[in-house]
């Protein structure tokens, strides 16, 4: 454990930067520290690695104290990532990775093992092993960090914004990946931030710290949302704490529904019995129980109507693959297609995959003379995704009805907007009766698969 | 007669080819003389700026004294070294051969160095790198194509400043010009204006090619 005791930074014109901090860092976890610019958390991380020396109290490794170390063995027992990676350009990737074990004095071969080794645990192709940094984009620079603070396996990491200087689709990624690697290393990670939003991603418990260097809370994230210490700590978190807080209970209990669904082949009367006297609409998926929108109730009715009394050849749609109108069944597979694969590259990446399922849902428009498709926004995966997932896809349903698949993209059940509000409300209140224990059996899991 | 015509002369002399006086020996002594004052100019420029540069101490006073060191003329310095110390073998035409590469050197290596991203350096202290490792491991190999350059520029004074060593009855292409000079000769004169720049241009490919020899490709594409 590292125990921050009382630790102030003053600097000789007098500017105070951290002010008796004391701070106890637990084993195995992420511990974030996040702020305002100018609030000492980075001179904080600094003081743990002795790149600035406190100008008073101490800190703590394993109970010993770590000014009595010597400095480069200290350092070289802490993995350091920073901003922009820090790379060093004349080295290949593989080289600046085995820096640390070389350092150690691990032969060449042998620390070149390693950092591929790692290449391949941080999601590094290993044709990259040979590259040079000014090779890479900045997410994979990133990586390489990443790696090169992991290669010696030290028992603590120490991260200085480090995915601060990559655009938001790529710094989710790392994130993730950081919290996967973390799964499996279980390491002491200290990590600072200024986005409170990645504080609560990543952090195990988060210390909320003030200009001057002063600590305003510490707290584990859950609870930092549900009752902020005081008025700065509330303002830092923004005004849609509820929500966020939304992303620890898990969607495992919610009530969902099968009744309102239908595949594009139902007739009229599984139309008719399927239909729920509060929802005018019903969710059409296609021969595999994929969702491919909502359908009014009472056009699909008519339109299945149609299809029985007449040829197939006149009938458009859906229900006839075999028309003689080329473009009907055409669209209805593009949009099929385009759903799919928007569910795929789901897991990987939630928004661009939303952003490509809406295009697919306003590029391919439905058939003609069949019901039209109102898009179904972004399904949730059932049980595995937050009721904050869940409460998106019902406000952003165009008939306030959340769709839950389950991982392969099938639909497993819809659930209103009031459903999902009455599953808050039994969250809420069972987490005030055990405060101490996360939501059912899957605190951690939800966090680390969001 | 035009300048085509003094170098045919001068070239296609027989006597110019062999002996004493012969290009092969003047070349051999040019380039001592230079070699020498570059590497005395190298062994005490480098270790300071290196340093300085690392430290990120003393750039003041470095300016200073490079702005001095460049005022300082090379012939004068010459005539001056020949009436104090008197004719020493090459000591007075190394004086200001040296006085002149000096600054060059010196302040490439400074501002190289100190000009390096501080982030690899940040991170390289950060792993428990000792300083003298994060200076030859991390600082040097990214300031290296600036410090060649700065050796270069050197260089090519020195080859060009080092006829003036012929002035103290020394040898090297200098010679050519200035007993050109005096028997009134111009072919030789224009011929060793000749070998003189050519030997400068001579050594411009040779730093470039032990660039391409020992920077790193991962900094030589960055430039």
């Amino acid at each position: 454990m590292i125990r921050i005791e009382s630790v102030t930074k003053r600097y000789p014109d007098g500017t105070v930067a951290v002010d008796d901090l004391t701070l106890d860092i637990p084993d195995g976890s992420i511990t974030v520290l996040v702020g305002p610019s100018g609030c000492g958390k980075t001179t904080t991380l600094r003081m743990i690695n002795r790149m600035i020396e406190p100008s008073g109290g101490r800190i703590l490794l394993d109970g010993q104290d770590i000014a009595q170390q010597p400095v480069t063995a200290l350092r070289r027992s802490m993995g350091y990532v920073i901003q922009n990676a820090g790379l060093f350009q004349h080295r290949t990737i593989v080289d600046n990775i085995a820096t640390v074990p070389r350092m150690l004095g691990w032969d060449r071969s042998r620390a070149r093992e390693r950092a591929r080794e790692l290449m391949e645990r941080v999601g590094l192709d290993a044709a990259l092993a040979k590259r040079y940094p000014y090779q890479l984009s900045g997410g994979q620079q990133q990586r390489v960090g990443v790696a090169r603070a992991l290669a010696a396996d030290p028992p603590v990491l120490l991260m200085d914004e480090p995915f601060s200087a990559v655009d938001p689709i790529v710094r989710k990624g790392l994130q993730a990946e950081l919290l996967r690697i973390q799964a499996e290393l279980g390491k002491t990670i200290v990590f600072v931030t200024h986005d409170i939003d990645e504080a609560i991603k990543l952090g195990n418990m988060i210390a909320v710290m003030r200009t001057g260097g002063h600590l305003a809370q510490f707290a584990p994230p859950d609870e930092l949302l549900s009752s902020p210490a005081d008025a700065f700590v509330e303002d830092f978190l923004g005004t849609d704490r509820g929500i966020r807080r939304l992303s620890f209970f898990t969607s495992a209990g919610l009530d969902v529904t099968t009744t309102p669904i239908v595949t594009v082949d139902a007739d009229a009367a599984q139309i008719a019995e399927r239909t729920l006297p509060e929802l005018p609409y019903l969710l059409v998926t296609d021969a595999e129980g994929k969702p491919l929108g909502w359908a009014k109730a009472e056009e699909l009715a008519a339109q299945a109507a149609d299809s029985t009394g007449e040829q197939p050849a006149d009938s458009t749609g859906e229900q006839a693959p075999d028309s003689a109108d080329g473009q009907a069944p055409d669209s209805a597979d593009a949009q099929a297609a385009g759903s799919t694969d928007a569910q795929a590259a789901d897991s990987a990446d939630a928004p661009a995959a939303e952003s490509a399922e809406r295009t697919a849902a306003e590029r391919s428009p439905a058939p003609a003379a069949a019901a039209p498709l109102l898009p179904h926004g972004r399904p949730f995966v059932f049980g595995r995704e937050s009721l904050r997932d869940a409460l998106d896809c019902a406000v952003l349903s165009p008939t306030g009805w959340a769709v839950a698949v389950d991982g392969t993209g099938k639909a497993v059940g819809v659930t209103s907007q009031e459903t999902i509000a009455t599953a808050i409300r039994g969250a809420h209140a069972r987490r005030a009766a055990k405060p101490d224990s996360p939501d059912g059996d899957a605190g951690e899991p939800v966090k680390a698969l969001r | 007669m035009n300048l085509l015509h003094f170098l045919n002369s001068f070239f296609s002399d027989g006597a110019n080819w062999h002996g004493e006086n012969g290009i092969p020996h003047r070349l051999v002594e040019h380039v001592e003389y230079s070699a020498i004052a570059l590497a005395i100019a190298a062994a005490i420029g480098l270790p300071l700026g290196l340093f300085t540069g690392h430290t990120g101490r003393g750039g003041y006073a470095l300016s200073a004294f490079a702005t001095g060191a460049r005022a300082l003329p090379s012939f004068g310095l010459l005539v001056l070294m020949t009436v104090w110390l008197g004719q020493l073998g090459t000591t007075p035409a190394m004086v200001p051969l040296v006085a002149l590469a000096v600054a060059p050197i010196l302040v490439t290596a400074h501002e190289a160095i100190r000009n390096v991203d501080p982030a690899p350096v940040d991170a390289a202290r950060g792993m428990g790198m000792t300083s003298l490792s994060v200076l030859f491991q991390v600082e040097l190999p990214v300031a290296l194509p600036l410090i060649l350059g700065g050796l270069r520029s050197a260089a090519i004074q020195v080859v060009s400043t080092a006829t003036i060593a012929a002035y103290i009855s020394l040898g090297g292409f200098g010679r050519y010009i200035i007993d050109g000079l005096a028997q009134q000769t111009y072919a030789q004169v224009v011929g060793g204006a000749v070998l003189v720049a050519g030997l400068a241009l001579v050594t411009m490919g040779l730093f470039w090619a032990v660039g391409r020899l020992v920077v790193s490709p991962g900094v030589r594409r960055r430039r």
